[in-house]
């Protein structure tokens, strides 16, 4: 079953990246989508990253009991911690849940309602009408809400760290600019892209073989999300084991 | 001139159409017609390539459609228009966008003429200025036209219509059958409805083919259809006794 449904998602990945018909036509459709993936996700992002540097930081500080690990290294556990982890998984678990669901329901829709038969008849190629704009959309965005979320985690984690009382603001910058690896960049934007793959390629794919009604294109809409999020959390692992 | 040829489709085990062959001429429109779940519909998905047959072929003027890959098949498909049962239009488009979606793909029109194109069609459906209402602020009756005029807006010389009276009154119900009719005989369109109307069946059936269990039980016309004696056809096509009151009269 599994097998099966892999090889149909492989089958429409294919058909999503054949030719276009008309290119001015799909590249009005990318910035739409952009625009409804980028500035559409960029609300819930802030917040959510704010508060993700704010309790990085607090319970880093809670742990370090040690007189002997200065204060300076909750800086750089923040940083590392956003960078490598929290930025770019928890960021992509919620678009998820939010970007995911919004193109499962609008393609599974479009598919009960006839709307892609349309398509085809007309000789357009429905995959890369409907699908290719999401993909190309959720690549260029996703890695660039992720840069967003990577500022404002560590901005959220210096302003609690330093309200509370934990860490001061010389010791957080001075953790923060020690030791920094850019190739922690590096990582965040490999999995960021990765993830953008997967939450337009598999929420697209729950929509376009959505059968039936209404009832069905909410499931595909659940299954989407569940799918999505556990193919994040298992390309993350593969990720950080092929990368670090 | 469509021809299909010993068409068999099965779903599972389930075996929908049984080995049915029969032609399709310009300028006429022919209604396939049968009870609910006789084939009708996978009959016509078939022909349009929505559904693959198991056996069979589908040719378009001699072109045959079945053989051919997904690239191949877009000329033809170009030549096709289709009016769905849900009529199909892009809800997130306004109806003149809707219209203009097919010639922005495929035609290299100057904006003018597109636009000349799209009101031409509309008042051909007698929509004439509705252009900038989106689906959901039209009836019923006024989506099947303009999934109408999407469908004749690229000049198709195949025209599809599945249940194109289904959720429509009477009246309503007999102006799109006329539209049809009207369409297919200016422009020497092949046509074919799906459709279990018995109106339809009498104000339009030129050529009329009958699906009993997924095969062709009957063909003819609408001057015949009452006079054969066919216990299957009987029985559709008196259920009604509106149909009964009127012949016995």
């Amino acid at each position: 079953m599994v097998f099966h449904h892999f090889g149909k998602y492989i089958l429409l990945l294919k058909s999503v990246f054949r030719k276009p018909e008309k290119l001015s036509i799909y590249k009005d459709e990318i910035f739409r989508e952009m625009v409804e993936i980028g500035l559409g996700s960029l609300g819930i992002i802030s917040i959510i990253s704010v508060f993700i540097g704010a309790v990085t930081t607090v319970q880093t500080a809670f742990q370090l009991v040690s007189d002997l690990i200065p204060k300076s290294v909750i800086g750089g556990i923040t940083r590392d911690s956003t960078i490598l982890e929290l930025s770019p998984t928890i960021c992509s678990l919620v678009l998820a849940g939010k970007i995911g669901s919004s193109i499962a329901s609008q393609i599974g829709t479009m598919r009960v309602t006839e709307q892609i038969d349309a398509l085809e008849i007309m000789g357009i190629n429905a995959p890369g009408y409907l699908i290719l704009p999401k993909v190309a959309a959720g690549v260029m965005m996703i890695p660039m809400l992720v840069i967003i979320s990577i500022f404002l985690s560590i901005t959220g984690g210096y302003l609690a760290g330093t309200a509370s009382g934990a860490v001061t603001s010389v010791e957080f910058i001075q953790g923060l600019t020690t030791n920094f690896n850019p190739f922690t960049v590096t990582i965040a934007m490999v999995k960021a892209v990765v993830f953008a793959i997967i939450i337009t390629t598999v929420s697209a794919y729950q929509g376009f073989y959505t059968n039936g009604g209404a009832l069905e294109v909410g499931q595909a809409s659940t299954k989407a999300v569940v799918i999505s999020c556990i193919a994040i959390l298992a390309a993350d692992y593969i990720i950080a084991q092929l990368l670090l | 001139m469509i021809d299909i040829k010993n068409i068999k489709k099965n779903f599972g085990e389930n075996q929908v159409l049984k080995d049915i062959s029969a032609s399709f001429k310009p300028g006429v429109s022919t209604l396939i017609i049968g009870g609910s779940g006789s084939g009708k519909t996978t009959l016509m998905k078939c022909m349009v390539g929505l559904h693959e047959p198991n056996m069979g072929n589908v040719a378009y003027d001699g072109r045959d459609f079945t053989s051919l890959s997904f690239e191949e098949r877009i000329d033809i498909r170009k030549e096709i228009g289709m009016l769905f049962q849900s009529s199909a239009l892009f809800d997130s488009m306004s109806v003149e966008k809707n219209i203009l979606f097919p010639l922005n793909m495929f035609s290299n029109m100057p904006k003018s003429e597109k636009r000349d194109r799209v009101n031409f069609v509309l008042e051909r459906v007698n929509l004439a200025g509705k252009n900038k209402l989106y689906p959901a602020e039209l009836s019923g009756g006024m989506k099947k036209r303009v999934g109408i005029a999407r469908a004749i807006a690229m000049n198709p010389k195949y025209l599809f219509c599945d249940e194109p009276n289904s959720g429509l009154d009477p009246k309503t119900s007999i102006l799109i059958d006329e539209l049809i009719q009207e369409i297919t005989i200016e422009y020497n369109i092949t046509t074919i409805v799906v459709t279990h109307d018995m109106n339809s069946v009498m104000g339009i059936g030129e050529h009329i083919i009958f699906l009993h269990q997924g095969q062709k039980w009957w063909e003819g016309s609408n001057k015949q259809i009452t006079a054969t004696y066919n216990k299957e056809l009987n029985e559709f096509v008196f259920a009604t006794k509106l149909m009964e009151t009127l012949l016995k009269k």
